[in-house]
Protein backbone atom coordinates (compact mmCIF):
# COMPACT_ATOMS: atom_id res chain seq x y z
CA UNK A 1 0.00 0.00 0.00
CA UNK A 2 0.96 3.57 -0.86
CA UNK A 3 2.10 5.36 2.62
CA UNK A 4 1.34 8.85 1.35
CA UNK A 5 -2.11 8.73 2.82
CA UNK A 6 -3.87 11.06 0.62
CA UNK A 7 -5.07 9.81 -2.75
CA UNK A 8 -2.82 7.02 -4.20
CA UNK A 9 -2.88 5.18 -6.76
CA UNK A 10 -3.56 1.25 -5.70
CA UNK A 11 -2.01 -0.99 -8.51
CA UNK A 12 -3.17 -4.11 -8.93
CA UNK A 13 -0.40 -6.18 -6.74
CA UNK A 14 -1.01 -3.65 -4.00
CA UNK A 15 -4.76 -4.10 -4.39
CA UNK A 16 -3.97 -7.93 -3.65
CA UNK A 17 -1.75 -6.97 -0.69
CA UNK A 18 -4.25 -4.87 0.63
CA UNK A 19 -6.22 -7.92 2.44
CA UNK A 20 -2.96 -9.30 4.29
CA UNK A 21 -3.08 -7.29 7.56
CA UNK A 22 -0.68 -4.29 6.78
CA UNK A 23 1.07 -4.93 10.19
CA UNK A 24 4.21 -3.73 8.91
CA UNK A 25 2.82 -0.29 7.76
CA UNK A 26 5.13 2.27 8.75
CA UNK A 27 5.04 4.66 11.33
CA UNK A 28 2.06 7.26 11.68
CA UNK A 29 1.69 10.94 11.25
CA UNK A 30 0.14 11.70 14.46
CA UNK A 31 -2.15 14.63 12.75
CA UNK A 32 -3.23 12.41 10.24
CA UNK A 33 -6.56 10.32 10.67
CA UNK A 34 -5.88 6.70 10.99
CA UNK A 35 -8.92 3.81 10.20
CA UNK A 36 -8.54 0.20 10.39
CA UNK A 37 -11.02 -1.39 8.31
CA UNK A 38 -12.33 -4.94 8.35
CA UNK A 39 -14.11 -6.95 5.79
CA UNK A 40 -13.49 -10.26 4.86
CA UNK A 41 -15.22 -9.28 0.82
CA UNK A 42 -11.92 -8.16 -1.03
CA UNK A 43 -13.88 -6.00 -3.53
CA UNK A 44 -15.45 -3.80 -0.31
CA UNK A 45 -11.84 -3.94 1.04
CA UNK A 46 -10.49 -2.16 -2.01
CA UNK A 47 -13.47 0.13 -2.22
CA UNK A 48 -13.08 1.15 1.42
CA UNK A 49 -9.92 1.73 1.41
CA UNK A 50 -10.08 4.02 -1.64
CA UNK A 51 -13.43 5.95 -0.06
CA UNK A 52 -11.23 6.35 2.84
CA UNK A 53 -8.35 7.70 1.02
CA UNK A 54 -10.17 10.20 -1.04
CA UNK A 55 -11.02 11.61 2.17
CA UNK A 56 -7.22 11.68 2.99
CA UNK A 57 -7.53 9.14 5.54
CA UNK A 58 -4.45 6.42 6.06
CA UNK A 59 -6.00 2.97 5.90
CA UNK A 60 -5.08 -0.15 7.22
CA UNK A 61 -7.44 -2.96 5.74
CA UNK A 62 -7.56 -6.43 6.83
CA UNK A 63 -10.21 -8.80 6.01
CA UNK A 64 -11.12 -10.70 9.50
CA UNK A 65 -11.71 -9.85 13.00
CA UNK A 66 -8.63 -11.57 14.51
CA UNK A 67 -6.44 -10.12 12.38
CA UNK A 68 -8.21 -6.59 13.16
CA UNK A 69 -7.53 -7.50 17.06
CA UNK A 70 -3.85 -8.87 16.33
CA UNK A 71 -3.18 -5.24 14.62
CA UNK A 72 -4.41 -3.15 17.47
CA UNK A 73 -2.38 -5.75 19.94
CA UNK A 74 -5.91 -6.62 21.92
CA UNK A 75 -5.29 -10.31 22.00
CA UNK A 76 -2.27 -9.85 23.56
CA UNK A 77 -0.19 -8.62 25.92
CA UNK A 78 2.84 -7.07 24.16
CA UNK A 79 0.94 -4.51 22.93
CA UNK A 80 2.90 -1.71 24.41
CA UNK A 81 5.55 -1.76 22.56
CA UNK A 82 3.65 -1.04 19.30
CA UNK A 83 1.41 1.39 21.28
CA UNK A 84 2.88 4.59 19.84
CA UNK A 85 2.54 3.40 16.10
CA UNK A 86 -1.22 2.13 16.42
CA UNK A 87 -2.72 5.61 16.21
CA UNK A 88 -6.24 4.36 15.54
CA UNK A 89 -8.65 7.02 14.77
CA UNK A 90 -11.73 4.76 13.82
CA UNK A 91 -12.58 1.01 13.21
CA UNK A 92 -15.21 0.64 10.69
CA UNK A 93 -15.82 -2.97 10.36
CA UNK A 94 -18.42 -5.04 8.01
CA UNK A 95 -21.25 -7.21 10.20
CA UNK A 96 -21.25 -10.06 8.44
CA UNK A 97 -17.97 -12.03 8.60
CA UNK A 98 -17.14 -15.71 9.19
CA UNK A 99 -15.44 -16.35 12.23
CA UNK A 100 -15.76 -13.31 13.76
CA UNK A 101 -18.92 -11.25 13.62
CA UNK A 102 -18.57 -6.91 13.00
CA UNK A 103 -20.73 -6.95 16.07
CA UNK A 104 -18.43 -9.11 18.25
CA UNK A 105 -15.56 -7.51 17.31
CA UNK A 106 -17.49 -4.15 18.60
CA UNK A 107 -17.65 -5.81 21.77
CA UNK A 108 -14.13 -6.85 21.85
CA UNK A 109 -12.85 -3.33 20.86
CA UNK A 110 -15.28 -1.87 23.73
CA UNK A 111 -13.83 -4.11 26.33
CA UNK A 112 -10.26 -3.51 25.66
CA UNK A 113 -9.11 -0.27 27.61
CA UNK A 114 -6.64 0.92 24.96
CA UNK A 115 -8.67 1.01 22.22
CA UNK A 116 -12.74 1.50 23.93
CA UNK A 117 -12.88 5.21 22.72
CA UNK A 118 -12.02 4.65 19.51
CA UNK A 119 -15.39 5.03 17.36
CA UNK A 120 -16.37 2.01 15.82
CA UNK A 121 -19.11 2.08 12.44
CA UNK A 122 -20.82 -0.87 11.49
CA UNK A 123 -20.86 -1.61 8.11
CA UNK A 124 -24.24 -4.14 7.02
CA UNK A 125 -25.78 -5.15 3.57
CA UNK A 126 -28.80 -5.85 5.59
CA UNK A 127 -31.00 -3.14 7.62
CA UNK A 128 -32.45 -4.85 10.22
CA UNK A 129 -33.46 -2.74 12.87
CA UNK A 130 -33.05 -5.17 16.22
CA UNK A 131 -29.08 -5.57 14.46
CA UNK A 132 -28.64 -2.11 14.44
CA UNK A 133 -29.86 -0.84 17.65
CA UNK A 134 -27.59 -4.00 19.20
CA UNK A 135 -24.77 -2.25 17.50
CA UNK A 136 -25.72 1.05 18.53
CA UNK A 137 -26.25 -0.04 22.07
CA UNK A 138 -23.06 -1.87 22.23
CA UNK A 139 -21.14 1.08 21.47
CA UNK A 140 -21.34 1.68 17.67
CA UNK A 141 -21.05 5.19 16.75
CA UNK A 142 -22.85 4.94 13.33
CA UNK A 143 -24.11 2.26 11.08
CA UNK A 144 -23.73 2.68 7.12
CA UNK A 145 -26.07 0.15 4.81
CA UNK A 146 -23.66 -1.04 2.28
CA UNK A 147 -22.85 -0.75 -0.55
CA UNK A 148 -20.90 2.61 0.97
CA UNK A 149 -20.54 5.38 -1.11
CA UNK A 150 -18.73 8.69 -0.79
CA UNK A 151 -21.14 11.01 1.17
CA UNK A 152 -21.44 8.28 4.00
CA UNK A 153 -17.42 8.34 4.31
CA UNK A 154 -17.12 12.14 4.08
CA UNK A 155 -19.97 12.43 7.10
CA UNK A 156 -17.41 10.04 8.69
CA UNK A 157 -14.61 11.91 8.23
CA UNK A 158 -16.01 15.29 9.11
CA UNK A 159 -17.38 14.10 12.12
CA UNK A 160 -13.87 12.74 13.04
CA UNK A 161 -11.91 15.77 11.71
CA UNK A 162 -13.15 17.43 14.81
CA UNK A 163 -10.78 15.36 17.38
CA UNK A 164 -7.81 14.60 15.88
CA UNK A 165 -5.94 17.25 17.15
CA UNK A 166 -6.95 16.24 20.69
CA UNK A 167 -4.59 13.59 20.24
CA UNK A 168 -3.95 11.47 23.42
CA UNK A 169 -2.28 8.32 22.49
CA UNK A 170 -5.35 5.66 21.18
CA UNK A 171 -7.52 7.97 23.36
CA UNK A 172 -9.11 10.15 21.07
CA UNK A 173 -11.35 12.46 22.93
CA UNK A 174 -14.72 12.64 21.71
CA UNK A 175 -16.79 15.73 22.63
CA UNK A 176 -18.84 15.74 25.41
CA UNK A 177 -22.31 16.47 24.92
CA UNK A 178 -22.18 15.93 20.84
CA UNK A 179 -24.58 13.48 19.59
CA UNK A 180 -22.69 10.72 17.16
CA UNK A 181 -23.78 12.56 13.99
CA UNK A 182 -23.94 15.76 12.85
CA UNK A 183 -25.30 16.30 9.39
CA UNK A 184 -24.09 19.16 7.83
CA UNK A 185 -25.03 20.55 4.54
CA UNK A 186 -23.72 18.12 1.68
CA UNK A 187 -23.51 20.51 -1.63
CA UNK A 188 -20.46 19.15 -2.94
CA UNK A 189 -21.18 15.73 -3.62
CA UNK A 190 -24.27 14.23 -5.68
CA UNK A 191 -26.17 11.19 -4.03
CA UNK A 192 -29.34 12.57 -2.76
CA UNK A 193 -29.83 10.52 0.70
CA UNK A 194 -31.51 7.76 1.01
CA UNK A 195 -34.90 7.17 2.45
CA UNK A 196 -35.48 3.84 4.97
CA UNK A 197 -38.95 4.69 4.73
CA UNK A 198 -40.84 2.60 2.43
CA UNK A 199 -44.08 4.57 1.30
CA UNK A 200 -45.71 1.89 3.22
CA UNK A 201 -43.82 2.02 6.11
CA UNK A 202 -45.63 1.89 9.87
CA UNK A 203 -43.21 2.63 11.80
CA UNK A 204 -42.40 5.81 11.59
CA UNK A 205 -44.52 8.97 9.75
CA UNK A 206 -43.58 8.77 6.18
CA UNK A 207 -41.11 12.24 4.76
CA UNK A 208 -43.17 14.94 3.20
CA UNK A 209 -42.71 14.28 -0.66
CA UNK A 210 -40.74 12.57 -3.47
CA UNK A 211 -40.53 9.25 -2.83
CA UNK A 212 -40.45 7.58 -6.22
CA UNK A 213 -43.08 5.56 -6.93
CA UNK A 214 -41.53 2.16 -8.32
CA UNK A 215 -37.80 1.53 -7.88
CA UNK A 216 -36.78 -0.45 -10.63
CA UNK A 217 -35.03 -3.16 -8.63
CA UNK A 218 -35.85 -4.96 -5.87
CA UNK A 219 -33.37 -3.81 -3.42
CA UNK A 220 -33.15 0.03 -3.32
CA UNK A 221 -30.72 1.64 -0.85
CA UNK A 222 -32.16 3.36 2.06
CA UNK A 223 -30.30 5.91 4.23
CA UNK A 224 -28.18 5.16 7.13
CA UNK A 225 -30.71 4.12 8.80
CA UNK A 226 -29.95 6.01 12.23
CA UNK A 227 -31.39 8.92 10.02
CA UNK A 228 -34.80 7.25 10.27
CA UNK A 229 -34.95 8.90 13.70
CA UNK A 230 -34.09 12.10 12.24
CA UNK A 231 -36.93 15.19 10.86
CA UNK A 232 -38.58 13.91 7.94
CA UNK A 233 -36.42 14.93 4.90
CA UNK A 234 -37.21 15.26 1.33
CA UNK A 235 -35.53 12.03 0.00
CA UNK A 236 -35.77 10.50 -3.52
CA UNK A 237 -34.83 7.23 -3.74
CA UNK A 238 -31.29 6.91 -5.83
CA UNK A 239 -31.66 3.93 -7.28
CA UNK A 240 -34.02 5.30 -9.95
CA UNK A 241 -32.47 4.54 -13.74
CA UNK A 242 -33.62 8.11 -14.67
CA UNK A 243 -32.44 10.18 -11.66
CA UNK A 244 -28.99 8.62 -12.60
CA UNK A 245 -29.48 9.65 -15.89
CA UNK A 246 -30.53 13.14 -15.35
CA UNK A 247 -28.57 14.09 -12.45
CA UNK A 248 -25.26 15.93 -12.92
CA UNK A 249 -23.42 16.41 -9.91
CA UNK A 250 -24.25 20.33 -9.95
CA UNK A 251 -28.04 20.43 -10.32
CA UNK A 252 -29.04 17.81 -6.91
CA UNK A 253 -30.14 19.86 -4.51
CA UNK A 254 -28.21 20.11 -1.29
CA UNK A 255 -29.71 19.03 1.36
CA UNK A 256 -29.82 21.06 4.90
CA UNK A 257 -30.65 18.17 8.04
CA UNK A 258 -31.15 19.09 11.36
CA UNK A 259 -28.91 17.09 13.34
CA UNK A 260 -29.68 13.54 14.44
CA UNK A 261 -31.31 13.14 17.66
CA UNK A 262 -31.52 9.87 18.94
CA UNK A 263 -35.25 8.52 19.32
CA UNK A 264 -36.75 8.38 22.52
CA UNK A 265 -38.01 4.30 23.71
CA UNK A 266 -36.15 3.02 21.19
CA UNK A 267 -35.42 0.41 23.51
CA UNK B 1 2.59 33.46 -39.40
CA UNK B 2 1.34 33.36 -36.18
CA UNK B 3 0.88 37.18 -34.60
CA UNK B 4 -0.12 38.16 -31.37
CA UNK B 5 -3.66 39.07 -32.69
CA UNK B 6 -4.34 35.86 -33.41
CA UNK B 7 -3.31 33.74 -30.71
CA UNK B 8 -6.02 36.08 -28.34
CA UNK B 9 -7.45 33.09 -26.01
CA UNK B 10 -7.47 29.50 -25.62
CA UNK B 11 -10.45 28.10 -23.54
CA UNK B 12 -11.45 24.47 -22.87
CA UNK B 13 -15.06 23.81 -22.84
CA UNK B 14 -16.44 20.78 -21.54
CA UNK B 15 -12.69 18.79 -22.28
CA UNK B 16 -12.17 20.46 -25.75
CA UNK B 17 -10.03 22.93 -26.45
CA UNK B 18 -11.07 26.24 -28.78
CA UNK B 19 -8.69 29.20 -29.38
CA UNK B 20 -10.81 32.47 -30.52
CA UNK B 21 -10.28 35.79 -31.19
CA UNK B 22 -11.84 38.87 -31.60
CA UNK B 23 -11.15 39.87 -34.62
CA UNK B 24 -11.77 37.80 -38.01
CA UNK B 25 -7.63 37.26 -38.73
CA UNK B 26 -7.64 34.33 -40.52
CA UNK B 27 -4.43 32.48 -38.81
CA UNK B 28 -7.21 31.62 -36.49
CA UNK B 29 -9.74 30.42 -37.64
CA UNK B 30 -7.05 28.13 -39.38
CA UNK B 31 -5.90 27.49 -36.05
CA UNK B 32 -9.53 26.56 -35.07
CA UNK B 33 -10.28 24.41 -37.88
CA UNK B 34 -7.15 22.24 -37.11
CA UNK B 35 -8.25 21.92 -33.50
CA UNK B 36 -11.47 21.51 -34.12
CA UNK B 37 -10.35 18.65 -36.13
CA UNK B 38 -8.61 16.90 -33.63
CA UNK B 39 -11.59 17.76 -31.25
CA UNK B 40 -13.98 15.96 -33.46
CA UNK B 41 -12.48 12.87 -33.13
CA UNK B 42 -12.54 13.32 -29.52
CA UNK B 43 -15.81 14.55 -29.72
CA UNK B 44 -17.02 11.64 -31.44
CA UNK B 45 -15.21 9.09 -29.32
CA UNK B 46 -16.68 11.12 -26.08
CA UNK B 47 -20.16 11.08 -27.15
CA UNK B 48 -19.80 7.21 -28.01
CA UNK B 49 -18.66 6.78 -24.87
CA UNK B 50 -21.14 8.51 -23.25
CA UNK B 51 -23.93 6.83 -24.86
CA UNK B 52 -22.99 3.34 -24.03
CA UNK B 53 -21.96 4.54 -20.62
CA UNK B 54 -25.82 5.46 -20.42
CA UNK B 55 -27.74 2.76 -22.40
CA UNK B 56 -25.66 -0.01 -19.62
CA UNK B 57 -27.57 2.11 -16.89
CA UNK B 58 -30.77 1.87 -19.13
CA UNK B 59 -30.61 -1.83 -19.74
CA UNK B 60 -30.03 -2.52 -16.10
CA UNK B 61 -26.30 -3.83 -16.36
CA UNK B 62 -25.63 -1.10 -13.83
CA UNK B 63 -26.82 1.13 -10.92
CA UNK B 64 -25.79 4.04 -9.01
CA UNK B 65 -23.17 2.44 -7.42
CA UNK B 66 -21.08 2.34 -9.99
CA UNK B 67 -21.64 6.17 -10.06
CA UNK B 68 -20.22 6.07 -7.48
CA UNK B 69 -17.40 3.66 -8.53
CA UNK B 70 -16.43 6.05 -11.28
CA UNK B 71 -16.31 9.07 -8.75
CA UNK B 72 -13.44 7.60 -6.65
CA UNK B 73 -11.66 7.54 -10.36
CA UNK B 74 -9.31 10.23 -11.41
CA UNK B 75 -6.19 11.63 -13.32
CA UNK B 76 -3.95 9.55 -10.53
CA UNK B 77 -5.96 6.21 -10.59
CA UNK B 78 -7.35 5.52 -14.24
CA UNK B 79 -7.61 2.13 -13.72
CA UNK B 80 -9.59 2.24 -10.70
CA UNK B 81 -12.92 1.17 -11.97
CA UNK B 82 -11.22 -1.24 -14.19
CA UNK B 83 -9.11 -3.15 -11.71
CA UNK B 84 -11.95 -3.21 -8.90
CA UNK B 85 -14.46 -4.89 -11.55
CA UNK B 86 -11.91 -7.18 -12.50
CA UNK B 87 -11.37 -8.61 -8.97
CA UNK B 88 -14.94 -9.33 -8.95
CA UNK B 89 -14.98 -10.74 -12.04
CA UNK B 90 -12.55 -12.84 -10.28
CA UNK B 91 -14.33 -13.15 -7.60
CA UNK B 92 -17.76 -14.15 -9.71
CA UNK B 93 -15.65 -17.23 -11.29
CA UNK B 94 -14.29 -18.57 -7.85
CA UNK B 95 -17.62 -18.16 -6.38
CA UNK B 96 -19.94 -20.04 -9.10
CA UNK B 97 -17.28 -22.99 -9.44
CA UNK B 98 -17.45 -23.75 -5.48
CA UNK B 99 -21.18 -22.81 -5.65
CA UNK B 100 -21.66 -25.53 -8.28
CA UNK B 101 -19.82 -28.34 -6.93
CA UNK B 102 -21.69 -28.06 -3.84
CA UNK B 103 -24.65 -28.31 -5.89
CA UNK B 104 -23.38 -31.07 -8.13
CA UNK B 105 -25.00 -34.13 -6.47
CA UNK B 106 -28.73 -34.01 -5.85
CA UNK B 107 -28.57 -36.03 -2.54
CA UNK B 108 -25.85 -34.38 -0.48
CA UNK B 109 -26.32 -30.40 -1.45
CA UNK B 110 -24.58 -28.28 0.98
CA UNK B 111 -26.61 -25.56 1.27
CA UNK B 112 -25.36 -23.79 3.46
CA UNK B 113 -22.32 -23.53 1.14
CA UNK B 114 -24.01 -22.00 -1.51
CA UNK B 115 -26.07 -19.86 0.96
CA UNK B 116 -22.71 -17.87 2.18
CA UNK B 117 -21.32 -17.91 -2.07
CA UNK B 118 -24.53 -16.65 -2.76
CA UNK B 119 -24.03 -13.91 0.46
CA UNK B 120 -20.80 -13.00 -0.93
CA UNK B 121 -21.72 -12.58 -4.67
CA UNK B 122 -24.94 -10.51 -3.34
CA UNK B 123 -22.46 -8.04 -1.58
CA UNK B 124 -19.64 -7.53 -3.84
CA UNK B 125 -21.90 -6.96 -7.21
CA UNK B 126 -24.06 -4.70 -4.95
CA UNK B 127 -20.61 -3.10 -3.90
CA UNK B 128 -19.62 -2.01 -7.76
CA UNK B 129 -23.02 -1.22 -8.99
CA UNK B 130 -23.44 -4.95 -10.95
CA UNK B 131 -27.69 -4.47 -10.67
CA UNK B 132 -28.18 -7.77 -12.62
CA UNK B 133 -25.93 -9.69 -10.98
CA UNK B 134 -27.24 -8.44 -7.80
CA UNK B 135 -30.52 -8.92 -8.71
CA UNK B 136 -30.01 -12.86 -9.76
CA UNK B 137 -28.55 -13.16 -6.43
CA UNK B 138 -31.53 -12.45 -4.95
CA UNK B 139 -33.87 -14.78 -6.64
CA UNK B 140 -30.55 -17.10 -5.84
CA UNK B 141 -31.08 -16.75 -2.37
CA UNK B 142 -34.53 -17.49 -2.11
CA UNK B 143 -34.12 -20.82 -3.58
CA UNK B 144 -31.08 -21.52 -1.30
CA UNK B 145 -33.34 -20.94 1.86
CA UNK B 146 -36.05 -23.13 0.50
CA UNK B 147 -33.78 -25.75 -0.70
CA UNK B 148 -34.74 -25.94 -3.92
CA UNK B 149 -31.44 -27.75 -5.97
CA UNK B 150 -33.31 -26.98 -9.14
CA UNK B 151 -33.98 -23.30 -8.59
CA UNK B 152 -30.38 -22.75 -7.65
CA UNK B 153 -28.91 -24.83 -10.43
CA UNK B 154 -30.93 -22.32 -13.08
CA UNK B 155 -29.76 -19.27 -10.68
CA UNK B 156 -26.33 -20.51 -10.85
CA UNK B 157 -26.25 -20.55 -14.73
CA UNK B 158 -28.08 -16.84 -15.13
CA UNK B 159 -25.55 -15.49 -12.56
CA UNK B 160 -22.87 -16.81 -14.46
CA UNK B 161 -24.61 -15.79 -17.46
CA UNK B 162 -24.81 -11.70 -16.24
CA UNK B 163 -21.17 -11.77 -15.03
CA UNK B 164 -19.95 -12.81 -18.16
CA UNK B 165 -21.93 -10.43 -19.96
CA UNK B 166 -21.20 -7.55 -17.72
CA UNK B 167 -17.42 -8.23 -18.36
CA UNK B 168 -18.16 -7.81 -22.06
CA UNK B 169 -20.09 -5.06 -21.88
CA UNK B 170 -17.58 -3.31 -19.64
CA UNK B 171 -14.76 -4.46 -21.80
CA UNK B 172 -16.18 -2.42 -24.33
CA UNK B 173 -16.28 0.77 -21.96
CA UNK B 174 -13.14 0.66 -21.01
CA UNK B 175 -11.63 0.20 -24.61
CA UNK B 176 -13.68 3.49 -25.42
CA UNK B 177 -11.59 4.98 -22.94
CA UNK B 178 -8.43 4.08 -23.89
CA UNK B 179 -9.23 5.66 -27.33
CA UNK B 180 -10.30 8.88 -25.87
CA UNK B 181 -7.27 8.65 -23.87
CA UNK B 182 -4.81 8.02 -26.91
CA UNK B 183 -7.01 10.61 -28.92
CA UNK B 184 -5.60 13.51 -26.49
CA UNK B 185 -9.24 13.51 -24.66
CA UNK B 186 -10.77 13.53 -21.21
CA UNK B 187 -12.79 10.96 -20.06
CA UNK B 188 -16.67 12.39 -19.54
CA UNK B 189 -17.13 12.38 -15.90
CA UNK B 190 -20.44 13.10 -15.73
CA UNK B 191 -23.71 12.22 -17.83
CA UNK B 192 -24.29 13.76 -21.09
CA UNK B 193 -25.91 17.49 -20.41
CA UNK B 194 -26.76 19.24 -23.01
CA UNK B 195 -25.16 22.39 -23.93
CA UNK B 196 -25.02 24.60 -26.86
CA UNK B 197 -22.20 27.03 -26.85
CA UNK B 198 -22.81 31.03 -27.06
CA UNK B 199 -22.43 32.01 -30.85
CA UNK B 200 -20.05 34.87 -29.44
CA UNK B 201 -17.60 32.36 -27.99
CA UNK B 202 -18.19 29.55 -31.06
CA UNK B 203 -15.30 30.21 -33.49
CA UNK B 204 -16.43 31.18 -36.96
CA UNK B 205 -15.13 28.15 -38.44
CA UNK B 206 -17.35 29.54 -42.26
CA UNK B 207 -14.41 31.81 -43.19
Amino acid sequence: MASDGGVSCLRRSEMMSVGIGGIDSPPLDVDEVHVLAVDDSLVDRIVIERLLRITSCKVTAVDSGWRALEFLGIDNEKASAELDRLKVDLIITDYCMPGMTGYELLKKIKESSSFRQVPVVIMSSENVITRIDRCLEEGAEDFLLKPVKLADVKRLRNYLARDVKHSNGNKRKLPKDSPPLTLSPDSSDSSPPRSTLSPDSSDSSPPPSTLSPDSSDSSSPPLSPVEIFSSPLLSPLDDEVDDVLTSSPESTPSLVRRQKMRSPGLD
Amino acid sequence: LMTAKSLASKETVNGRCWFYSDDDDGISVYLNRELHAMNTVVAQLQTQFQDYLVSLYQQGFLDNQFTELRKLQDEGTPDFVAEVVSLFFDDCSKLINSMSRSLERPENVDFKQVDSGVHQLKGSSSSVGARRVKNVCISFKECCDVQNREGCLRCLQQVDYEYKMLKTKLQDLFNLEKQIVQAGGAIPQHFPSYTILRPDIRPCLDA
